[in-house]
């Protein structure tokens, strides 16, 4: 029982745990680490992903998946540079509405033509991509540097970075979706029990459908702020964004099989994540020793490979209680 | 002309004080089965008898507690299905477990395929092959994939791989319950020749015509015990009833249960059933439901109970036939449909189709009440709280409180909560599919209790149940399906064991007669 419970606090709480000491590590052991350049750096960067994260966290608590994300940002980054010569505004909804479309698109072929999320987010996935391939034409698109567009991805507001400010309104609301409204009590009743949801007579298609389009226009604004920070639409950015994100949600304790999850976890997943490379650039910067950076991507994946195996065993232990 | 499986030859297969328990909860007790050489024995008993563990038991999916397994001569311990299968059981289940997109071929040959020098020999593997094939009668290409035939030719494939591993047990765990007349003739047929060649067939079915047809004995299972074993031919069908469902034949009363403690007034017919078909399971039901009403659905396992209220609740499509709520046309095309128009429906498997595992308490009550209790999207936390208090005391759910999560209470809590789902959106008709089942005598008498109020309140109740005591007591009216047909109806005083079980067992005489007319 005991032990039950120390595991089911580290499965619910491990990722926030985890987070902070690695917070007084980095500062501890390094000047600046906590300094705003650093932490505003971070923030800006990694707002991205966890916009993206948003979408994917609400997908696998219904049960599904969404591979599609990558590709999606990337073609919202490219339809968003095309745009943004006429401003912010027509540069972001732009990008917002080609995530959504990639979104819908899934969400009808999940619900309407029963395909496996898998199957249907990977071939939207593909065509996602050849179609930022062909409207930027093979290259990368810059912005137009005249109005206001950049402001969004590279403009503060009291020295937050909007990026930041925008990702943090999201998982506000996401939260507020997912906690007090029954939309969001069905995301989580169609990952726990689909046949039972139904037989409730639950929107479990309407539901469905609204969390991939939701993942999609999340990506697509992701997607804006990748232009907007890096001065120009990338159709190859966004490769391997989709399990950065699957990822994050897992390490905050959502459940791949869906019906139990968190929105607050998610966030702290992804800036576990993130600092993880953060701290491993502080570690090369002493000089002590020269790690490469794809020594984050093994890190990373040693923390996942840890969260998985506590819920496994977590579960088997809730079985046989 | 007798069967040889007489005791100088010895059983094939005997398995003596067979326990097994699950988490504590026994599914077997002492339970026992003898099969003779070349016989074809028949297993039946309710849901929950013990028929599946047994099987598993023999075919090493589980393993046991305690008990002795002899088989063909020597002490018998399978350690999973595929030692099972070397030892020569083979299992033939009701989805056909094979591989649709091979062909026939591999299907039968997979795990033993004949080589030449060291690469397969296909040349050899498709003769067998055919010539498996061609022992019942069957000609065809067997190397077209397996997914290109029908229902009953699978079949016989899964039966040929049996016999190619050299099976001398084949259990057959319900093998007619998705083929139509003809199939199932040449199914037995098949049998038949199994029997003449020296293997012993178990059947696992609910459909107690056919037993007669092709089996020598019979084991009646109740409660993980074995309740009876008999010649097929020294046992009549409703006997084979009445062991099933616990009852000594010759005690059963012909007079009605009292049931005086209705206070409640009957009102107006609520809910009329014409003629549904569905599928396989149902043919050709009618029912109705009135105001203030608990009607029974009485049958046997498979007898088409479930898929009937599944039709009236649009949890399935309908095929034919129709429905009237209110003397209105009614059409539920989702369970949606079924709910706006009052209708709750509380579904057998708890747990596959019932609770949420990982929620709370109150959001397992309330999920379905949401559009109510959501104001421009905000659900009303407080009158939320209301509702789940209420009913919490009012069917005395027992339980930390309604932040603990639904898994955590016992079957009873667990059912309790799932009637104040559809309690609290004040439904006009209840459908119940096995509301006790699974749960302990304390919480059982309090569901039923909590039935009887409701329907003195008013509520119309339909509720299936494979206890008899339940139907019979419980209801006002009882209708018997039987085959995907409805055989009998009773009402009030004319409620008693005795008929109900004929019903089940032999379908009421003048109606059968008639339902035999209309199939022809």
């Amino acid at each position: 029982m005991k032990k039950t419970s120390l595991l089911a606090l580290l499965s619910s709480q491990g990722v926030l745990i985890a987070l902070a000491l690695l917070i007084l590590f980095g500062w501890l052991r390094y000047d600046n680490f906590l300094g705003l350049f650093n932490i505003s750096t971070v923030l800006r960067y990694n707002s991205m992903f966890a916009l993206v994260a948003l979408g994917m966290c609400f997908v696998i608590m219904t049960g599904g998946i969404d591979l599609s994300v990558g590709s999606t940002a990337a073609l919202g980054s490219v339809v968003s540079a095309l745009l943004s010569p006429y401003g912010m505004l027509v540069g972001t909804l732009g990008g917002v509405a080609a995530g959504l479309c990639i979104g819908i698109l899934n969400g009808v072929v999940i619900v309407r033509l029963r395909i496996l999320p898998f199957i249907a987010t990977l071939a939207t996935m593909l065509a996602a991509n050849g179609t930022a391939l062909l409207l930027a034409q093979d290259q990368t698109v810059s912005v137009s540097y005249d109005g206001t567009f950049i402001n969004l991805g590279q403009g503060d507001f009291y020295n937050i970075p909007i990026p930041a400010l925008i990702a943090v309104v999201a998982y506000l609301i996401g939260s507020l979706v997912l906690n007090f409204t029954s939309t969001g009590r069905t995301v989580l009743a169609i990952g726990g029990n689909e046949d039972a949801s139904r037989l409730m007579g639950l929107p479990v298609n309407r539901v469905k459908f609204l969390v991939y389009a939701l993942s999609g226009g999340l990506a697509g604004l992701a997607g804006v702020i990748l232009a907007s920070q890096f001065g120009a639409g990338q159709p190859i950015e966004g490769v391997g964004w989709e399990l950065f994100a699957i990822a994050s949600v897992v390490v905050g304790g959502t459940l791949l099989t869906g019906g139990v999850g968190s929105v607050g976890a998610t966030l702290a997943g992804v800036m576990l994540l993130g600092l993880i490379f953060n701290v491993l650039n502080f570690e090369n910067g002493l000089g002590w020793i020269s790690l490469s950076a794809y020594w984050q991507s093994v890190i990373r994946g040693l923390f996942l490979l840890a969260v998985v195996i506590l819920q496994s065993r977590l579960a088997t232990k809730e079985s046989t209680a | 002309m007798e069967p040889a499986h007489n005791s100088a030859q010895g059983n094939l297969l005997s398995m003596q004080n067979i326990s097994k328990a699950f988490a504590g909860i026994p599914a077997l007790s002492s339970a026992s089965l003898d099969v003779g050489h070349a016989e074809v024995h028949a297993l039946i008993g309710q849901n929950g008898a013990g028929k599946s563990t047994l099987i598993k038991i023999l075919t090493g999916y589980v393993s046991r507690d305690s008990g002795d397994v002899r088989f063909d001569g020597a002490d018998f311990l399978a350690r999973s299905p595929q030692d099972a299968q070397a030892k020569g059981i083979s299992t033939i289940y009701q989805e056909i477990n094979l591989v649709p997109y091979r062909s026939i071929t591999e299907n039968i040959c997979l795990g033993r395929e004949s080589r030449r020098y060291g690469l397969l020999d296909w040349k050899a593997m498709h003769e067998e092959a055919r010539h498996l094939m061609a022992r019942f009668n069957i000609d065809i290409d067997v190397r077209k994939p397996l997914l290109s035939f029908n229902t009953a030719t699978q079949q016989m494939v899964a039966i040929a791989r049996a016999i190619g591993f050299k099976a001398k047990l084949v259990i057959m765990d319900e093998p007619t319950s998705s083929l139509d007349e003809r199939e199932v003739a040449v199914l037995f047929d098949v049998i038949r020749q199994l029997k003449q060649s020296g293997i012993s067939v178990i059947f696992v079915s609910h459909k107690l015509d056919e037993l007669y047809q092709v089996c020598d004995r019979v084991t009646i299972m109740r409660d993980g015990r074995t309740v009876k074993t008999s010649a097929m031919k020294s046992i009549s069908k409703i006997e084979l009833v009445a062991s099933m469902l616990g009852r000594d034949i010759s005690q059963v009363s012909k007079h009605a249960t009292a049931f005086g403690d209705r206070k409640g007034q009957i009102g107006d017919v609520l809910l009329q059933a014409q003629g549904l078909k569905a599928g396989h399971k149902v043919q050709d039901v009618s029912l109705n439901v009135r105001k203030g009403e608990i009607v029974g659905l009485a049958g046997l396992l498979g007898a088409g109970r479930t898929e009937t209220v599944r039709l009236i609740f649009g949890a399935d499509r309908l095929h034919k036939g129709s429905l009237t709520l209110d003397n209105k046309p009614f059409a539920p095309a989702e369970p949606i449909d079924a709910i706006m128009q009052g209708i709750g429906f509380s579904s057998e498997d708890r747990k596959l189709e019932g609770i949420i595992p990982d929620m709370s308490v109150a959001e397992n009550m309330t999920l379905a009440l949401m559009p109510q209790l959501t104001k421009m999207g905000i659900v009303d936390e407080e009158q939320q709280r209301l509702i789940v208090e209420k009913f919490i005391t009012r069917l005395g759910v027992k339980c930390s409180g309604p932040q603990q999560r639904i898994r955590e209470l016992s079957g009873g809590n667990q059912q309790k909560v799932l009637l104040a789902r559809w309690l609290a959106m004040n439904p006009k008709l209840l459908v119940l599919d096995e509301p006790t089942r699974g749960i302990d005598v304390g919480a059982k008498a309090e569901i039923q209790t909590i039935v009887k109020e409701l329907a003195d309140q008013g509520l119309a109740v339909l509720m299936i149940s494979s206890e008899l005591e339940e139907v019979i007591e419980g209801s006002d009216r009882v209708f018997v399906l039987r085959d995907g047909h409805n055989v009998a109806e009773f009402v009030g005083k004319e409620i008693n064991e005795g008929d109900v079980m004929a019903a089940m067992a032999h379908g009421a005489s003048e109606k059968n007669g008639s339902s035999e007319e209309k199939r022809t």
